[in-house]
């Protein structure tokens, strides 16, 4: 086993991954509340793969990932008021509300976002890479991406080409044994992951992702190799996620006991003890590591309840950068007189309360407990048709026995 | 002025800029020591070496998302796909990622970038490697459409595309390549986008001509007025996002009569937006229903017969020109 680090250092790491941890459960509860849309997924459990990696990084570093990313943004410093904030879709979110959970972006903390589309990431990663290598810049881009990802079109074209052109680039698969809800035996031929790479030349290892002591070791290794050596690696963290792939998972694809049985090596928990064990760390510190933890969440949800929500005339911002050029760019037909959708703060009376008439929809989700919504559980298939055709989500159906069951207990968690 | 082909002049646009600017830099496949499928790259590997003009695998997706990401982190890149039917590998990358990234990340984050495409048929390389897609790339917010059909334009527009803050999806033409034009000597400047070119002016017809149909509607014009006595007024768009609309709705509201040719599938077309947008807006003043002309309902067939059967020609502009035109006369 890997030695601990100094106990500043130990105590920044505890304090971290606590904070992930108390943030994804409060994230699950708001969700439970429709104050969260959309998909959420969690990352309780892969705490020490997130902060583990991020504590090794330098502030130059970029770091992009997956669509289960809000602990990445928070491990690399982005306020956890700011992500709860895009999680409710007010304002003051990483994205301003255009995002949501799925798409976490912080430029100044150079994490990099938060991508829906599963492999989507890993060629953008190679190409920052290309420009910190182009540029002459020292900064190596960590690509964290989970098991799935592993089979898709881009994992294949992504490492050959980072390895043929020997980019800055480290990647790191966040192996939590299931692609949604379908386990590694049944979608890898190859179910050593860190040997996938191997035919495109890039070279890869297994580590214990619940050990943020030894993520730090395999991360700061790869760190080393991009960017002294130019040699792009892969490494494989064997880590878990104790909630389903998203709150709307039955989870019938494993059973409670192997749930259980990774609740044993819980990274914080783990963590703590050995801390705690080697004299690094006081009882005491511990516990004010849980306090600080939930006193930064409660001001979270405090901050993303005031912030207000995105008015309705910046709907179009950001989608160009405008330049002098004067064609029209985008059209409104939200309205008999279609307008440039660009010049939304110029749009006449009729459209603007067309436009408030559809926001007003939003409303009805206010007083409609969401948890259990039979409408998500399909997840994509089902669920995005019957969402749009069903926004009240009053009508939803009574929850069934056991789901009332597991909800409680996530509840208590 | 100086004649040049319109791979010479692209070729000029992109050295012009790679001069001046650093961070512009070019990829694709074959661009480098092939110096590209058709040539348009040739002399820059020469002139800029591999570290700017990068061959790369056969992977399309990954070659834009590479483009993508550097653009996120500062520099210019001009990928280049060897057609456009090979774009839909890239789907993925142009649509959920450079079109999205700016919006769903709120402006943190920039996708100066452009991704060159030549298309359309006529060299019968049939079902494959002959596809239109304006329109599919048109019904995308967040990126930039241009589609220049005179290598005057073509070096203006791609200069522009280089400098623009954000993705700009280049439509070529295959056909148009080895077409000669006038351009400006020296160092030229951009072209904005969204500013149509009015190629003829007329009070009868106002027809609106997509990438090389600009050039077939421009010759359609010419057998209208030489042979049925009627006044066409050619506008070529040059960029459809932005999209000149007022100069098109202008135009209209003269003629009362509009045309539009596209090479593409008429279903969801850019003459069916086109048509939407001018009768919304300028239907008091239309005399006639907006016609279309555009391919042919078909995956390009291979025989030359058939393929040029399915591509349109000026006898189709002259015909749906006149039809608007029924009864008025």
């Amino acid at each position: 086993m890997a030695d601990l680090p100094d106990a500043a250092t130990c105590y920044q790491l505890l304090a971290r991954m606590a904070l992930i941890r108390r943030f994804e459960e409060e994230a699950g509860r708001q969700y439970q509340r429709a104050k969260a849309g959309g998909f959420l997924h969690l990352a309780i459990g892969e705490e020490a793969t997130i902060v583990g990696t991020t504590s090794v990084m330098r502030e130059e570093d970029f770091l992009i990932g997956t669509y289960r990313t809000h602990g990445h943004a928070i491990a690399r410093g982005t306020e956890p008021k700011r992500v709860m904030a895009e999680l409710f879709g007010k304002v003051d979110g990483t994205s301003g509300g255009r995002g949501g959970s799925m798409h976490i972006f912080d430029a100044e903390k150079r994490f990099m976002g938060g991508y829906g589309i599963v492999g989507g990431n890993l060629p953008i990663a190679a190409g920052l890479a290309l420009g910190s290598q182009y540029k002459g810049e020292d900064a190596v881009t960590v690509c964290m991406f989970g098991d799935g990802a592993s089979n898709t079109g881009n994992f294949g074209e992504t490492m050959n080409l980072a390895a043929l052109w020997k980019l800055p680039i480290f990647f790191l698969v966040e192996n939590n044994l299931y692609g949604m809800g379908t386990s590694v035996e049944r979608h890898s031929a190859q179910t050593d992951l860190s040997k996938k790479a191997e035919g495109y030349g890039i070279a890869g290892t297994r580590i214990d992702g619940m050990d943020v002591v030894a993520v730090r070791e395999g991360v700061a290794e790869g760190l080393r190799l991009a960017r002294e050596e130019q040699r792009p690696t892969l490494l494989e963290a064997f880590t878990y996620r104790y909630r389903g792939h998203s709150a709307a998972d039955p989870e019938v694809y494993r059973e409670r006991e192997e749930v259980e049985e990774w609740q044993g090596k819980d990274p914080i928990e783990t963590f703590a003890r050995r801390c705690v064990e080697a004299g690094v760390l006081g009882e005491r510190e511990v516990q004010q590591v849980r306090d600080e933890a939930e006193e930064t969440v409660k001001a979270a949800v405090e901050f993303a309840e005031a912030s207000p929500e995105p008015p309705l005339e910046t709907m179009y911002e950001a989608l160009y950068a405008r330049t002098e050029a004067d064609g029209w760019y985008a059209v409104d037909e939200r309205s008999p007189e279609p307008h440039r959708g660009e010049r939304e703060d110029e749009i006449p009376a009729a459209a603007r309360e067309l436009a408030e008439a559809g926001a007003a929809y939003a409303g009805q989700e206010e007083d409609d407990p969401r948890r259990p919504n039979p409408a998500l559980q399909g997840d994509v298939q089902e669920g995005v048709e019957e969402r749009i055709e069903a926004p009240d989500r009053g009508k939803a159906e009574p929850p069934a026995a056991e789901e009332t069951a597991l909800n409680a207990q996530e509840d208590e968690a | 002025m100086a004649q040049l082909r319109m791979r010479e002049a692209l070729r000029d646009a992109m050295a012009e800029e790679m001069r001046a600017d650093e961070s512009v830099f070019v990829m694709g496949e074959d661009v480098a020591v092939f110096q590209g499928a058709f040539k348009v790259t040739e002399g820059l590997l020469d002139e800029f070496g591999e570290r700017r003009v990068r061959d790369t695998p056969i992977s399309e997706n990954t070659i834009v998302g590479i483009g993508v990401g550097a653009a996120m982190n500062g520099l210019r890149p001009i990928v280049e796909l060897m057609t456009v039917n090979f774009s839909l590998l890239a789907l993925d990358q142009i649509v959920n990622h450079a079109a999205a990234i700016p919006y769903m990340f709120n402006g943190q984050a920039r996708v100066p970038m452009v991704i060159r495409m030549p298309g359309g048929g006529g060299h019968q390389l049939g079902p494959t490697h002959s596809h239109s897609f304006e329109a599919l790339f048109l019904q995308v917010p967040g990126l930039l459409v241009a589609c220049p059909s005179t290598p005057a334009d073509g070096k203006a527009l791609l200069k522009a595309a280089i400098r623009d803050p954000n993705p700009v999806v280049f439509i070529e033409h295959e056909s148009l390549y080895g077409t000669r034009g006038e351009v400006p000597d020296g160092d030229g400047e951009p072209l904005r986008f969204g500013e149509a070119a009015v190629r003829r002016e007329g009070g009868d017809v106002t027809i609106v001509g997509v990438l090389k149909m600009a050039q077939v509607a421009e010759r359609g014009a010419e057998q209208l007025a030489s042979q049925h006595g009627v006044e066409v007024e050619v506008i070529d768009p040059r960029t459809l996002r932005p999209l000149d609309l007022d100069t098109i709705l202008a135009s209209v509201r003269k003629t009362n009569r509009a045309v539009i040719v596209e090479e593409g599938w008429p279903h969801g077309g850019v003459g069916a937006n086109l048509a939407t947008l001018i009768t919304e807006q300028a239907f008091d003043y239309l005399d006639a229903p907006v016609q279309r002309v555009t391919g042919a309902d078909v995956h390009m067939p291979y025989s030359k017969r058939l393929e040029q059967a399915a591509i349109p020609h000026e006898e189709h502009v002259v015909s749906a020109a006149l039809a608007t035109l029924q009864g008025a006369r």
